[in-house]
């Protein structure tokens, strides 16, 4: 059964990609291959998770946002921030100035998204103790990890924890109150400002989630570069009426690494960035680890700190973000009561239903048809030289014997055998040029041409 | 279609390579994931029994259209009583083996409850055969 792709925020800008291999040897589910000289992602593969966007010296990759103007076609112009957005700026700049610009954007309504952490946290632990067989949970906090649990570790999505993020919980409240207050549910516009990719992804076609609560997403850095400016042109004393509320330590610690492991009991283990998330899964799945309760899992270094769309050093915004949490340890947070009275209506829809695994693995849905494919994968792999130098557009050797045996490639794509075939004068010289043209594009072995 | 992969004696850092190397191939076929997790956690078992008792051994997997079967074969002390060895608890691991975190004597039973049909044939002195069979459907 052909399954409809993922929707993907990331995308290639063709004429500005240059047909390199950067992205496609850093990519962590093999979803790039390079063909007529561009970076081609594979939408079933492709979890988000943006290690292509930080590796591309060109900037070719870019996350697609909505147009900053539609939201002026709501009465009710909600923004949703996370809080990793309030640790780009420097010191002295305050939370409340930064509300206070956005506002004066043209939101009506601001407030940070991690507010209605302290119902996530009451709604894990019941489900928790209700799926107690389901041991180790994983959370859902980070729609890169769970993507990647679906496509590359299909057994282990009955573990993740299906209950709504926390960005779902906070925009159903303030839909829920913007409604209570007397407004039409199509007069109020909520928009996320997201640090990463895999959020808008996940935004766009939620998993496990029939509705959209959100109607639009903004780039972290877009409206850092606005709030930056505004400050900057306008001076720091201006203080409009930025409607700040004070957070819990908890809230402002959640999307840093350790925040959601701290706050469950038995073991916890809190692990980021995608190459350590995978080879733990591995061990996971085998069972070789076992005796875990709750699993923090997320796709970035220092988690969304370290997501694609952050300004700032995530080292030094970790610690912007760890200081305005001490700063409230000694306070009250705000949001407490505001959410109390729809604490029954946000838990009684915090469930999500089934995820699919979605596995990109199988090389055929019948056994006996994938067992004769990887028979042939093995004699491929025989004539293939095992360098991995990637050449033929594909990041790995193994990668191009598959590609070839699914139809996606050709043998003659491999540079060595190129050499081979023409030396044994089974393809001419200029066969073999116009090969390595289709992957790498036409023109592309002329000489450059630069401007000095 | 047959794979064949080695187990080192006494190497816990390599534990369980063996087994992921299987659980990929096992993927790749499209083998239910249910399945796969039931027939990797019994030979990673069967592994760590080679690494923490064996000299060397090896495993040979073959897969049929009905059924998977995990040949773990190793030159090694052999098991004295086989029956004692299948009881929850019972193990003969050294306290250095135990201490990292091997050697609950959960091994074999572990084994014998994620597989259809286990047979172990073993000769002291000699080594120890471990058959796992597990039906597709």
């Amino acid at each position: 059964m052909e399954k409809l792709p993922f929707y993907h925020a990331l995308k290639v800008v063709e004429n500005v990609c240059i047909g390199c291999t950067h992205c496609m040897n850093v990519c962590p589910t093999k979803a790039i291959r390079v063909k007529s000289g561009k970076a081609d992602i594979n939408k079933h593969a492709c979890v988000d998770c943006g290690e292509c966007l930080k590796a591309c010296p060109v900037n070719a990759i870019i996350v697609e946002q909505d147009d900053f103007n539609q939201i002026f076609s709501y009465k009710q112009r909600v923004a949703i921030l996370p809080t990793v957005l309030l640790g780009q700026f420097p010191d002295d700049i305050t939370e409340e100035q930064i509300y206070a610009v956005i506002r004066e954007m043209g939101f009506t309504h601001v407030f940070e998204v991690d507010e209605a952490v302290d119902l996530l946290i009451e709604g894990t632990k019941e489900y928790m103790r209700k799926h107690s067989q389901m041991r180790p949970f994983i959370s859902s906090f980070c729609p890169a990890v769970v993507r990647l649990i679906q496509v590359r570790f299909p057994s282990l999505v009955e573990n993740i924890v299906r209950l709504k993020p926390v960005v779902d919980i906070s925009s159903q409240f303030y839909r829920k109150k913007l409604i209570d207050e007397g407004y039409k549910n199509e007069e109020i516009g909520i928009f996320y400002v997201t640090p990463c990719a895999a959020k808008i992804a996940a935004v766009k076609s939620p998993v496990g989630e029939d509705e959209m609560l959100i109607d639009g997403v903004i780039n972290m850095d877009f409206i850092y570069n606005k709030v930056m400016l505004s400050i900057k042109q306008t001076g720091k004393e201006k203080q409009a009426v930025s409607n700040y509320r004070h957070l819990s330590t908890t809230s402002i610690d959640w999307t840093l690494t350790n925040g959601e492991a701290s706050q469950y009991s038995g073991r916890c283990l809190a692990i980021d960035e995608i190459h350590n998330v995978i080879a733990f899964l591995d061990k996971l799945e085998n069972e070789e680890i076992t005796d875990v309760d709750f699993l923090e899992l997320r796709a970035c270094d220092r988690s969304c700190a370290g997501g694609v769309l952050s300004t700032e050093n995530r080292f030094l915004a970790v610690e912007r973000l760890s200081k305005r949490a001490k700063k409230e340890i000694k306070r009250q947070a705000e949001t407490e009561e505001m959410y109390s009275t729809y604490r029954p209506y946000l838990l009684n829809n915090i469930a999500i239903s089934e995820i699919e695994p979605r596995s990109i693995l199988s090389l055929d849905a019948d056994m006996m048809v994938a067992m004769d494919k990887m028979k042939k994968i093995q004699r491929i792999m025989r004539v293939l030289p095992g360098i991995d130098c990637g050449a033929c557009g594909a990041p790995k050797c193994k990668v191009l014997a598959e590609d070839i045996v699914q139809g996606h490639a050709k043998m003659t794509q491999c540079v060595f055998l190129q050499k081979m075939l023409t030396k044994e004068e089974l393809i001419s010289p200029q066969e073999s040029f116009d090969i390595s043209e289709e992957t790498w594009g036409k023109g592309r072995f002329e000489k450059k041409k630069f401007n000095s | 279609m047959d794979f064949k992969f080695d187990i080192e004696g006494g190497n816990f850092s390599k534990a369980g390579s063996a087994s992921s190397d299987v659980k990929k191939v096992l993927k790749k076929l499209n083998v239910d994931p249910k399945l796969i997790k039931r027939i990797v956690v019994s030979i990673y078992e069967a592994e760590v029994n080679v690494v923490a008792h064996a000299y060397e051994g090896e495993m040979n997997v073959s897969i049929f259209p009905e059924k998977i079967v995990v040949r773990i074969v190793d030159k090694g002390p052999g098991i004295p009583d086989i029956d004692l060895a299948m009881q929850k608890g019972y193990s003969t691991a050294s306290p250095a083996v135990r201490e990292m975190g091997f050697g609950a004597g959960m091994g074999l039973p572990n084994i014998k409850k994620n597989t259809n049909e286990l047979n172990i044939k073993s000769e002291v002195g000699v080594g120890t055969e471990v058959e796992l069979i597990n039906y597709l459907n």
